[in-house]
């Protein structure tokens, strides 16, 4: 539990340091851990993917970086610095300072983020203006070049739009155009391509990248598609019931995943299936079970009873194993590299 | 935009004949006017003439003949009562009504967006519970109760304000105000007061929901993304959004506040048409109860020819049918 996760930039302080931060909701029955004393890094410029099933607390990991968690939600503890700078604690003020400014983010439906009664310009100049001292006009053109860059045809004319009057792709590019106007240090994206068809998806995730690299903007890709980090990520988490079960560049975890939980995700996966040798045709293997709701989760590792390795030390809370430089995982028998998971499991398909 | 307004006009055209065609059955199924009009001890020759200066001798469907070619031109018939224009008697008294509806309105306006706002912000605080609770006391009190209490607690035991009547008015524009003379405030507030407090209920009750539910979305999420301050997210994003249904909600509720301020006007003695119509009905005056409900439907279509306008102004997914689609 003390062992310090791998950093990627050695020495400095990356971007972005988060350390144990737990997220809790208070409710009749008490209390429910929704992010449970997760830890990782992320360095200027790179991208860390962030996945797991839908409730498994990783968009609640994001609006936890960024403040945004609604009561009866709260940050419980932990630390999350900012370029050496603590952010938890700060008072409200210095918050609303830095999100959108410093910390931007994106959400997943683009047909629900932009206020369907206020014009395109009125909802960038105001981005602008909350965090600058300019002119209007000032305001209006960084809006106008916030729309170019990330490839809006006729911009000018989509400025004085309504929402309701473009596509969905153009109205997500519209929601990273306004994370991108402040040029932020970090922007979290939670699932933004989700919503969008393959072709869109495709172009906005190249043109993502693309505009973090260049202006070493850290982003954090929230996702439940493990193709999607495998085309975009530099490293991955994996979360499962709150926590971070497995981290590590994406190249370990996608080929050589330690937890039995990464290795059921990527036998679940068509295309990752496929390169380890899967047949086409054959049913592809599944995780036995379903997510335990927050509030019932099992004592110990809380994949336990989905998992094909649990013995009785899957009772106690799974130690953070380092299993190849810069990769750990939670587990008390995490797999060796490439090694499967035993057939105990149901293979769920479709019989011949 | 044209072609809209003129459907409009031909729908409220067609309402107008229906209305006035179930009007004057109907009050011809209450009674007979000459029953009140005329002395009881008067010869059946003196009952005669007055039914024939009347034309209350023509079978129902002539009179009705009669009537809809005079209202094409404008007339909608002398008062039995008076002799006058019913529509001249009405005129007379409307802005005393008028300035009692707007009156009712701008309190529920002014007072029900704030308090809603605030109930749907911090809806689990005492405020909030406090707001919420006497919002339904607005809803459920009756019109005719409070009004008496009023009159009772500010008129009589604590001598505020007075019981009844219009007081002082002004002059301006042609027409009587009672706000633009000293002390007139002083005989609208009890009657607007009363008049308002249902609306008021209403406006907070929408207001508050509009609130919540827009504080769920994610283009609030989003607004507090971007570090907007909290005034702007409320007062821009939310309130924008839930003027909406605000402003078509009010809108009709307009022409109901001028339509129910009968028994508000009835309780307060306030001399507008209200008080007119009920006088009307006791009467048997059949060309004023006429006009009445005819104006009544012609001012609630406009009411609602308003809001639309309104309505595609705020909302900008909304285009009026006829006019350029997005």
């Amino acid at each position: 539990m003390t062992s310090i996760p791998p950093s990627t930039t050695h020495g400095a302080e990356p971007l972005l340091r988060v350390r144990h931060l737990s997220t809790r909701f208070r409710n009749r029955d008490g209390e429910v851990t929704a992010v449970d004393d997760i830890s990782f890094e992320l360095a200027a410029g790179e991208v860390l993917g962030l996945v797991g099933e839908s409730g498994c607390g990783k968009s609640m990991t994001g609006y936890s970086l960024i403040d945004l968690v609604d009561p009866p939600g709260y940050v419980a503890g932990g630390s999350v610095r900012l370029n050496g700078r603590e952010l938890r604690g700060l008072p409200a003020k210095a918050w609303r300072a830095l999100r959108g400014d410093r910390i931007a983010m994106i959400f997943q439906d683009p047909m629900l983020t932009l206020n369907p009664v206020l014009r395109i310009d009125t909802q960038m100049v105001e981005a602008v203006l909350a965090h600058r001292r300019i002119s209007r006009a000032e305001a209006q053109t960084r809006a106008l070049d916030a729309l170019e860059r990330v490839g809006i045809p006729a911009a000018a004319e989509r400025l004085r739009s309504y929402p309701h009057q473009l596509s969905g792709g153009m109205r997500q590019r519209v929601a990273i155009a306004i994370a991108l106007l402040n040029q932020p240090d970090l922007i979290i994206a939670d699932e933004p391509t989700t919503a969008l068809d393959v072709t869109i998806q495709a172009q906005i995730l190249y043109e993502m990248q693309t505009l973090c690299r260049e202006a070493g903007t850290g982003l954090i890709w929230i996702t439940h598609d493990l193709s999607v980090v495998a085309g975009l990520a530099d490293r991955v988490c994996v979360m499962y019931a709150g926590r971070i079960v497995e981290q590590g560049s994406t190249a370990q975890v996608l080929e050589r995943p330690a937890h039995p939980y990464t290795r059921g995700l990527l036998d679940a996966t068509p295309a990752a299936a496929l390169a380890r040798g899967h047949h086409r045709g054959e049913p592809l293997r599944q995780i036995p079970g379903s997510a335990p709701p927050l509030s019932a989760l099992p004592a110990g590792c809380a994949f336990r009873p989905r998992c094909p390795r649990a013995n009785e030390s899957c009772l106690q809370v799974p130690p953070r194993v380092e299993t190849a430089d810069g990769q750990e995982a939670l587990c008390w028998h995490p797999l060796s590299p490439g090694e499967a998971l035993p057939e105990a499991s149901t293979a769920i398909g479709v019989q011949s | 935009m044209t072609l809209f307004l003129l459907r409009r006009l031909l729908q409220t055209a067609q309402v107008l004949f229906i209305m006035s065609l179930l009007v004057f059955v109907g009050v011809y199924a209450v009674g007979n006017p000459l029953d009140m009009l005329v002395d009881p001890q008067a010869t059946a020759a003196d009952t005669a003439r007055v039914a024939a200066a009347l034309g209350l001798d023509q079978p129902l469907w002539v009179q009705y003949w009669r009537f809809l070619g005079n209202a094409l031109q404008g007339d909608l018939g002398n008062s039995f009562l008076h002799g006058t224009p019913a529509l001249q008697l009405i005129v007379q008294r409307l802005p005393a009504t008028l300035e009692l509806a707007v009156s009712a309105l701008l309190i529920a306006v002014l007072l029900g967006i704030p308090l809603g706002l605030w109930a749907g912000l911090r809806p689990d605080s005492f405020g909030g519970r406090t707001i919420m609770a006497g919002s339904i006391l607005g809803f459920s009190l009756p019109t005719f109760w409070v009004g008496l209490m009023l009159i009772m607690v500010f008129s009589v035991h604590l001598g505020w304000l007075p019981s009844g009547g219009r007081g002082p008015t002004r002059e301006f524009l042609g027409l009587e105000w009672s706000l633009l003379a000293p002390g007139g405030w002083r005989y609208l507030l009890l009657p607007a007061l009363n008049l308002a407090l249902f609306k008021l209920a209403l406006v907070i009750r929408l207001t508050q929901s509009g609130t919540r539910e827009a504080l769920l979305q994610d283009y609030v999420r989003f607004a507090r993304a971007k570090g907007l301050p909290p005034h702007r997210v409320v007062g821009v994003h939310v309130l924008k959004n839930i003027m909406i249904p605000v402003v078509t909600v009010v809108g009709l509720e307009f022409g109901t506040l001028i339509a129910f301020s009968v028994v508000t006007e009835s309780i307060f003695a306030w001399p507008g048409i209200g008080k007119l119509l009920l006088d009307s009905i006791n009467q048997l005056d059949r060309p004023v109860v006429v006009a009445y409900l005819l104006l009544i439907v012609f001012i609630y279509t406009l009411i609602s020819l308003v809001v639309d306008l309104l309505y595609a102004a705020l909302d900008p997914r909304v285009r009026l049918a006829g006019g350029q689609t997005a």
